[in-house]
């Protein structure tokens, strides 16, 4: 009677496949894998079909050729004879500038607007709170258009600030808002001001050191150095003192009438300060909820705590509430950046030339190469969002709670 | 202790309690609330001020633009003539292009009744499942309806068509019932083969039957414009999205390695890029990528390509539901010999779905304002019909506040009115017992 206790050895049979959880997942897998492959096959089949039948291929020579296009905001050399390789590179430009921008605005709104709803003044709280809610509920296209229709519409033309009665004026005599952009005054460098730049750039480092040594002698001596004050002494001291030294070498070049249009200094179009505006304050909006979020998530005892070892209140919120606070603040913050990088993209609704504007706008259209255009365009945007979450990664585990 | 001693105490004790006198003018009422929530320090004070003075800009630049508005007349240059250089803004245009604004310029005008019923019916149809544990569970049946009706609604033409396109599910499901109590492969598999058939049978008849002389008039995709647009794409993406999110989530979690794979590289690339790029690739790519000769109408593509965005999304959101679950819920299940289709079913996307319920509500909150996206590709939704026809056209030309302050406002009473719902079903689904 041995047989009964030996495992009872099953054959294997086709049903097996199906039924059996230790094959079962192979099977599963197994069909995947074809649907994937036939689904891929089919589409690709229907590609070089249509291909064919259109007298079109796959190539990639369009972006040598030159573009035929003007982009009226650049950030590097470009001319309507440039190829489209270098329109695009324009447009990446324009999009990380944009993005740039509105990320430090969104930023600062967002953690003003989310301490403010923190406020134990009523007014501000319901104020702030009006704010998030207005701004979160509607679409950014459409604060995009809204602030763009605000520059174009209604700030003066250019020509209203000509003649002795001149119906416009410019903001200290230096800024002109009109409806074609805003007209800044330009840094012109002189021979002589590297030093200077060189200075300001070494009262940077300074500065570090200062907040350095000062940290130290506080948890070596408990003396405690007041940094406020001293560090914006070595910011500006020495730049100033070396500006004069070199005889002024730095001058604004200011933006001046001349014809129907303004020239000189730096012109920020409209489109891009609609785009940079609408993406901040939208995005300033979910921000402040973040940090709203993340200053409720530390528990009221870390507050009693410190108060209790007798920091001050401005201490403990640097101290104590602020470091525990950002590892919640930070991931969603970042994710934050992401969306205003990808709404960037909105720019082609009001013609400001970034990467969709100009490869996924203008080239796609000239040239007619829709598959290799949104390709590239899909590919950017991917490779700048799979960037931004490997830092993100990498922060992640960096501010994890350690745990032992 | 003598009397006199007593008697002495007395004096100077008191015997009656004194009357309760009322706290002092500055520690009640509303001036107590003011120095309290406005006035409590020199900063505080200050910025009361400064919001005060913002407040009173704010309505100064908008109240009398907003009261002094006019409601009727027939042009941006009629308005002007009524206002006669006064502040007010010009809402004829609302109440002149009213339909255009909900509608689209190209729907016929006599079936205005037909999307209007069909939105009215949403409401029908979505209540059972808001307001699940007040209403009876046979309004369900409606809703299971509901999503033939209203595409025999607003498209019109045949009625076989959504009937069948229903015959197909109910096939499917009949044929699942019976097949799933043997294995889940064979019921999964099988129901799908019956729709299908059911489809094609379908397909055939209907074909055979085609008329022009239907109940309602068909009309096509390209004629659907307005609000109208912004909430057929919402409400079909977000619907379609669910399933297909909570799919991509469990493919995500399971440890088949290649349905891993598929999955996360499916959600990080949709993830990873922008929704307009997508649209682009509904707008000029994917023509190349059907059989050559089929035409795809342009609203199936872009409802095709948002569902897929919005899913990536939902499926990110319900991961993190699930990997909320303790580890010890997947165990329980186990152990009490659920197999995998059943401890889901059954215990782990309940709960992971309630956790799930403010991530869903954001994705489909967004995904609606990110709707207004196509009139980018030229599709005439409501931002779309405001920078096209209304705005292009000579009596509204300039009319910029009193247009897109009304889509602002339309799309922040929908897109609130969901956030405060979510927030309500959390505060219902709460079983926590504290």
């Amino acid at each position: 009677m041995t047989a009964s206790t030996d495992p009872h050895k099953e054959s294997f049979r086709l049903s097996m496949l199906l039924n059996d959880k230790r094959y079962r997942s192979y099977t599963f897998q197994f069909i995947a894998l074809l649907a994937l492959i036939g689904a891929f096959a089919y589409l690709g089949s229907n590609l070089m079909a249509n291909l064919r039948a259109a007298g079109l291929n796959i190539s990639w020579g369009f972006l040598g050729e030159p573009s035929n296009y003007d982009i009226n905001q650049t950030l590097i050399e470009y001319d309507s004879r440039s190829s489209h390789w270098r329109a695009s590179v324009v447009g990446i430009l324009n999009t990380l500038l944009v993005a740039f921008l509105a990320c430090i605005t969104a930023t600062i709104l967002g953690v003003v607007a989310g301490v403010l709803r923190l406020s134990n003044n009523w007014l501000i709280r319901k104020l702030m709170a009006f704010y998030v809610e207005a701004f979160r509920n509607v679409p950014v296209l459409i604060w995009i258009i809204i602030i763009f229709t605000i520059m174009t519409a209604t700030l003066p033309r250019p020509n209203a600030f000509r003649g002795d009665n001149a119906t416009a004026s410019m903001v200290f005599d230096s800024v002109a808002f009109t409806n074609r952009g805003v007209y800044l005054p330009r840094p012109v460098f002189e021979s002589g001001s590297w030093l200077v730049v060189l200075v300001f750039l070494a009262s940077i480092v300074g500065v570090f050191m200062y907040r350095r040594y000062a940290t130290k002698l506080l948890y070596d001596t408990g003396k405690l150095l007041p940094t406020f004050w001293p560090s914006l002494g070595i910011l500006f001291l020495p730049s100033i003192l070396f500006y004069f030294i070199m005889g002024q070498p730095i001058s604004l070049e200011y933006p001046s009438l001349q014809g129907f249009n303004f020239s000189g200094g730096w012109t920020v179009r409209g489109s891009l300060i609609a785009l940079w505006f609408a993406l901040a304050i939208y995005t300033g909006a979910f921000i402040a909820e973040n940090v709203r979020a993340g200053i409720q998530s530390v528990s009221r005892g870390q507050t009693e705590a410190a108060a209790s070892l007798g920091i001050r209140p401005r201490r403990i919120m640097n101290l104590v509430i602020l470091p525990q606070a950002l590892r919640v603040i930070i991931p969603p913050l970042i994710s934050n950046y992401l969306n205003i990088t990808k709404n960037s993209s909105l720019a082609i609704a009001v013609g400001y030339m970034d990467i969709t504007g100009t490869l996924g706008g203008i080239t796609l259209n000239q040239t007619g190469r829709a598959i290799e255009a949104v390709l590239l365009l899909m590919l950017f945007y991917l490779a700048i969002s799979l960037g931004i979450s490997a830092v993100m990664n990498i922060y992640n585990n960096a501010v994890r709670l350690k745990e032992r | 202790m003598s009397d006199m001693m007593q008697h002495q105490i007395d004096s100077y004790v008191r015997r009656e309690l004194l009357p309760e006198q009322e706290p002092p003018v500055t520690e009640r009422g509303i001036v107590k609330w003011m120095r309290e929530n406005l006035f409590s320090n020199v900063t505080n004070a200050i910025m009361t001020i400064i919001a005060i003075l913002a407040v009173y800009l704010i309505l100064t630049a908008t109240l009398p633009w907003l009261l002094n508005g006019i409601w009727d007349a027939p042009s941006i240059r009629a308005c002007r003539e009524i206002l006669q250089g006064e502040v007010g803004g010009c809402f004829a245009v609302l109440t002149e292009r009213w339909n255009q604004l909900l509608f689209g310029f190209k729907y016929p005008s006599e079936e205005y009744w037909r999307p209007t019923l069909a939105f009215v019916l949403l409401f029908v149809a979505a209540a059972p499942v808001m307001f699940f544990k007040y209403l009876p569970r046979v309004m369900l049946f409606f809703t299971a309806l509901y999503p033939f009706l209203a595409y025999w609604l607003i498209w019109g033409g045949m009625i076989l068509t959504p009937i069948f396109a229903l015959l197909g599910f109910v096939a499917g499901y009949v044929v699942w019932t019976i097949l799933v109590k043997r294995s889940f492969a064979g019921g999964f598999f099988g129901s799908i083969a019956a729709a299908a058939i059911t489809w094609w049978i379908g397909g055939m008849i209907t074909g055979a039957m085609a008329t022009e002389n239907t109940l309602l008039i068909a009309v096509q995709s390209r004629d659907m414009g307005g609000f109208m647009l912004n909430l057929i794409l919402g409400t079909v993406c977000v619907s379609l999205s669910l399933p297909i999110g909570i799919a991509l989530a469990l493919g995500r979690q399971s440890s088949m390695p290649i349905i891993k794979w598929i999955c996360v590289i499916f959600i990080e690339f949709i993830r990873g890029v922008p929704l307009i790029t997508l649209l682009f690739v509904a707008n000029v790519v994917l023509a190349y990528f059907l059989p050559p000769g089929t035409t795809f109408d342009l609203i199936l593509r872009v409802i095709i390509m948002i569902t897929m965005f919005a899913s990536a999304y939902i499926a990110e959101v319900i991961r993190g539901g699930l990997a909320a679950l303790p580890t010890g819920q997947y165990e329980a299940a186990n152990s009490l010999g659920l197999d995998y289709p059943q401890s889901m079913r059954l215990i782990i996307l309940p709960q992971a779905l309630k956790i799930s319920i403010p991530g869903i509500v954001n994705v489909a909150v967004g995904l609606f304002k990110d709707t207004t996206l196509v009139s980018v590709i030229s599709m005439f939704d409501l931002v779309g019909m405001i920078r096209g026809p209304i705005l292009a056209s000579t009596e509204w030309n300039g009319v910029y506040w009193e247009l897109l302050g009304f889509a602002a406002l339309l799309f922040f009473v929908v897109c609130y009115g969901i956030s405060q719902y979510s927030q309500w079903l959390e505060r219902e689904l709460n079983t926590d017992h504290r």
